[in-house]
């Protein structure tokens, strides 16, 4: 991979970066006209209050100003502080990222190696019954609701099995450290990963498949059979390597979007990570943390997507020399 | 009678090729099976949601008017479909709810195909620095990950159903750009595009005329393939809370199931129907979607022949 792709790309993803940062600031405070009504909306302010909050955050000054202002606050992490917990904004998305980025990450995981699997099964054996029993339920999945699901799920092994508790991460009268404590945890992550992963599963079987019936018609694989390989070596070698190229990049992507995806799905388990933290905020409003949570959110979709473009350029050679 | 020799007008021979191109476009969309059950589940859905007003009656989607029935009861108890926790009927707002649901997908989807061409159109038929900075600006809404800015456009903005619209209209547009450019890039090389140019046509006489026509078959595709993506996204707007409080959709249903405990009580006749419903409707859509796609983009016409 030359260093010149890997230069263009990354200053391609920084001007993203900086169009996100840009837009963010006429959404909140060129949009909504009167920033600091908008900001503080719902909350009870002195008049007194409302200046010293208007000058902390440089609204007292001309437009340009303002945005110098919330370009070195932006630049410093200064988010502002959360009104629902009074904390900065930037520790309070500290703290909670971990518990998605467990979930996402496991889910993420978990999909695409189960929507890959199934994928290729379909798609080695078009038309076959396996090809339309695969085919029709990863369309379903793929066509619900992901909180829908979660729903379900919840209804039928939390509440009417009680296999699993009904939300949050750890039970309140639980173990507090150690092997106890990792298991609770991990029993409460066992519904709202099993929603994601299901949720996410249908769109790489989809595109598995498609691709992998694209690749069938290539002429190496004429060739490989030609040489009279068996079948799964033609498949496992040949095949599959060759139609995974679309979906290593589709999953780079979706590690971006899936951190902002849970949002719903965290909301229904109480899982108490990013998700639910913007469904706070929103109920609130919380406008510091939605515009807090909008940056980070924004910024792991450009990081992934850098990520799967210069994947794409290691793993393909056709674009490495183009 | 020497020199002139009548001609059929050109208009009406392109007509008639148009005419014959839509026969067979709907003769081989009636071999996909999938296609024609779409097709049937969503003509249902379209007839359900028109006939509103004969199959339920307005009035029973406020809980002042629901007040006579039991609340929480079961389709056994309350037919059909049993009633919420505030005694309304499920069946009513299913009916009602269908209507939001799929003016919301379908006048999004306007809203996202109008500026999807626009942007698409122009910058495919123009190129240059137009072009180059109208695909920046389509990279860039690509990436923004849609749910956290639908979130923040609709608390700038405020809950209402036209705001749901704007929100995803405007935030479901760049694919259906990047797809438009390409295929018009290709399309203003063609040879009659040429022969046309070289005749002395205009700008606009050729966007017309020769690449609109030629675009339309890919962009009912695409539009077809929007209409779901924008019903989920009013279900989980709704869900969050950007529901019209005054109008019920499938999404709302949802939210108003979940915060009122319909799961801890059991109330699988409240939360069920709207999800079924919104999972059918998304999938007729899809069906019909990828039959169209398959017959008029020309990419996937290559691929499947």
């Amino acid at each position: 991979m030359s260093p010149r792709i890997v230069v263009t790309k990354l200053l391609g993803s920084l001007a993203t970066l900086a169009f996100v940062v840009v837009f963010n600031f006429f959404l909140f405070r060129i949009v909504s006209g009167d920033p600091v009504a908008t900001l503080f909306r719902g909350r009870n302010l002195s008049d007194s209050q409302r200046d010293e909050l208007t000058r902390e955050f440089g609204l007292d000054g001309s437009q340009l100003e303002q945005f110098w202002a919330y370009l070195k606050q932006t630049a410093g992490l200064n988010f502002g502080r959360s009104y629902i917990t009074n904390q900065p904004v930037i520790e309070e998305i500290a703290a909670k990222a971990p518990a998605t980025i467990a979930l996402v990450g496991i889910s993420a995981v978990l999909s695409a190696v189960f929507g890959i699997l199934i994928g290729i099964a379909a798609g080695w054996r078009r038309n076959s019954k396996t090809d339309y029993a695969a085919t029709t339920s990863t369309m379903t999945l793929y066509s619900m609701p992901d909180f829908w699901l979660g729903m379900l799920l919840l209804s039928f092994f939390a509440v009417t099995l009680g296999w699993f508790p009904v939300g949050g991460i750890q039970d309140p009268n639980g173990a507090d450290s150690g092997f106890g404590k990792l298991l609770d945890q991990g029993q409460h992550l066992v519904l709202p990963a099993l929603t994601l992963t299901l949720a996410y599963l249908g769109e790489y079987a989809l595109v598995m498949r498609s691709s992998l019936i694209d690749t069938m018609r290539e002429d190496f694989l004429i060739l490989a059979r030609a040489k009279g390989l068996r079948d799964g070596l033609v498949r496992n070698r040949h095949a599959v390597p060759n139609a995974l190229l679309p979906v290593v990049t589709l999953i780079a992507i979706n590690f971006g979007f899936v951190l902002s995806g849970a949002i719903a799905v965290e909301t229904i388990f109480s899982w108490p990570g990013l998700g639910l933290a913007s469904y706070e905020a929103l109920r609130g409003p919380d406008l510091p943390m939605l515009q807090g949570l909008f940056l980070v959110f924004s910024a792991a979709v450009i990081l992934f997507n850098l990520i799967a473009d210069l994947l794409y350029v290691a793993l393909d050679p056709r674009v490495r020399t183009a | 009678m020497s020199g002139t020799v009548a001609l059929p007008p050109t208009r009406r021979i392109a007509w008639q090729r148009r005419r014959r191109a839509l026969g067979s476009a709907w003769s081989q969309y009636r071999r996909s099976r999938p296609g024609m059950i779409g097709l049937a589940v969503l003509a249902l859905f379209v007839l359900v949601a028109l006939a509103a007003p004969l199959l339920a009656d307005e009035a029973g989607l406020s809980a002042v008017n629901s007040t006579g029935n039991e609340a929480w009861a079961s389709p056994g108890d309350f037919g059909p479909l049993g009633t919420d926790g505030l005694g309304r009927s499920i069946w009513t707002q299913l009916v009602w709810g269908a209507r939001v649901s799929l003016l919301v997908g379908l006048a999004a989807t306007i809203v996202a195909t109008v500026i999807g061409m626009a942007v698409g159109i122009t910058a495919g038929f123009y190129g240059g620095a137009v072009g180059a900075v109208l695909m920046r600006l389509t990279e860039w809404f690509l990436v923004i990950p849609f749910l956290p800015l639908a979130i923040v456009l609709a608390a700038v903005l405020g809950p209402s159903i036209q705001n749901i619209i704007i929100v995803i209209g405007i935030t479901s547009w760049p694919s259906m750009a990047r797809l438009l450019r390409a295929q018009v890039l290709t399309l203003k090389e063609r040879l009659y595009v040429d022969r046309s140019r070289a005749l002395g046509a205009s700008q606009t006489h050729l966007m017309i005329r020769h690449i609109l026509p030629n675009v339309s078959g890919l962009i009912l595709a695409n539009t077809t393939l929007t209409v779901p993506v924008a019903i989920l996204s009013e279900t989980v707007l709704a869900f969050l809370g950007f529901g019209d409080p005054s109008r019920a959709s499938w999404g709302k249903m949802l939210e108003e199931a979940f915060q009122r405990g319909a799961i801890t009580e059991q109330a699988w006749w409240w939360y069920g129907p709207p999800g079924v419903a919104i999972v059918l409707v998304v999938l007729a859509f899809t069906l019909c979607g990828r039959a169209l796609e398959e017959i008029l983009d020309p990419r996937l016409r290559e691929r499947s022949s």
